[in-house]
């Protein structure tokens, strides 16, 4: 897999893009278990990315992912900016400059157990871990850009009936039962917006 | 946002609300007085609700003391971002900085009046979470 500039600006503006889009289903999906402001947090932290373009682009695929995650980190706030941006910035570290699918797999696998790590939490917790972990098998198992995508909308669509046992919905016991969980809606659109644009890379 | 008396662990206050962590910043100054760096930060970086890696880092800064930092969180993301915070020091100073899990404001009042007794970082920080036992 090899990105050029102009496919890693297209990458950059397709996962900014899906969140800010969202950013509203993703507020009331945080005001229903949470705080209210997981679509505002994560529209700033993109929109702050969209902000460091064209240079951004200009970076080798390692060094333009640590810096959307630092970016986000700073930008973000709540718990989603250090999960999310630090997704990014050990995918970053872990990700040759054209990395074969076998890089992929191992690179974001290091980046889930970083972002374990970060949350002190393990997939079943109604956390983004849930659409992560799941999105990786597929991706592992040599899934195409399809089947990924469809894992993570699935995958999100499951945390519905899960009980939160990490972040504010846990304060909420059993009444976080029955709504989705805002952080794995926002990690399902950007890995939606992610494949759709490496579509016709990821396979080579 | 804060005044400096090295020597003693500093204390930051990290709250959602700049107005919670202003608040309990002066009740340690009141209760415990100036004896110990302090500095409080709250609040996202566009002033809302929230808690903000770049601030936190800037308070550290402020309350930074030879003898370490311990730092009081309210609610999930301002432990999360302290926690990265702290991971983005310097390396020397990382292992100087602790985040306790204890009740804010209670915590900072305890943490401080631990710390203008002369009480090494780990001392500190346990009598904050004592609190919780």
């Amino acid at each position: 897999m090899s990105l050029d500039r102009v496919a890693r600006e297209r990458l950059v503006r397709a996962l900014a893009g899906a969140v800010i889009e969202h950013a509203d289903e993703l507020t009331s999906l945080d005001q229903a278990i949470g705080d209210g402001d997981h679509g505002l947090n994560m529209k700033r932290g993109f929109e702050a990315v969209l902000a460091t373009l064209p240079g951004l682009a200009d970076k080798a695929l390692p060094d333009m992912l640590k810096a959307i995650g630092m970016t986000l980190v700073m930008k973000v706030g709540g718990a989603s900016g250090p999960l999310v941006g630090t997704f990014f910035m050990e995918l970053g570290k872990a990700l040759p400059e054209q990395p074969s699918r076998a890089d992929l797999v191992a690179a974001t696998e290091k980046a889930i157990e970083a972002v374990k790590a970060r949350g002190r939490s393990e997939a079943g917790q109604k956390t983004l871990l849930d659409v992560l972990v799941p999105v990786h098998a597929v991706l592992a198992e040599g899934g195409d850009a399809r089947a990924i995508a469809a894992e993570a909308v699935q995958a999100a669509d499951r945390t519905t009936p899960m009980q939160a046992i990490r972040g504010r919905a846990s304060f909420l016991g059993e009444r976080s039962i029955g709504h989705m969980d805002p952080g794995s809606r926002s990690a399902s659109l950007l890995i939606g917006a992610a494949v759709e644009t490496l579509e016709f890379e990821v396979n080579t | 946002m804060s005044s400096l008396r090295p020597g003693n662990v500093g204390i930051v206050i990290v709250s959602h609300s700049p107005k919670i962590a202003e608040g309990a910043a002066d009740m340690v100054r009141q209760m415990v007085g100036d004896a110990v760096p302090l500095a409080w930060t709250g609040g996202d970086v566009d002033g809302g609700l929230g808690t903000n890696v770049a601030g936190i880092l800037e308070a550290i800064e402020t309350a930074w003391s030879p003898a370490g930092v311990a730092i009081l969180v309210d609610l999930g993301g301002a432990e999360t971002n302290s926690e990265m915070a702290v991971e983005m020091l310097p390396e020397d100073r990382r292992a100087r900085v602790l985040v306790c899990n204890a009740p804010v404001v209670e915590g900072a009042v305890i943490a401080a009046t631990e710390s203008s007794g002369g009480s090494p970082l780990a001392a500190v920080k346990r009598s904050a979470e004592e609190f919780y036992a």
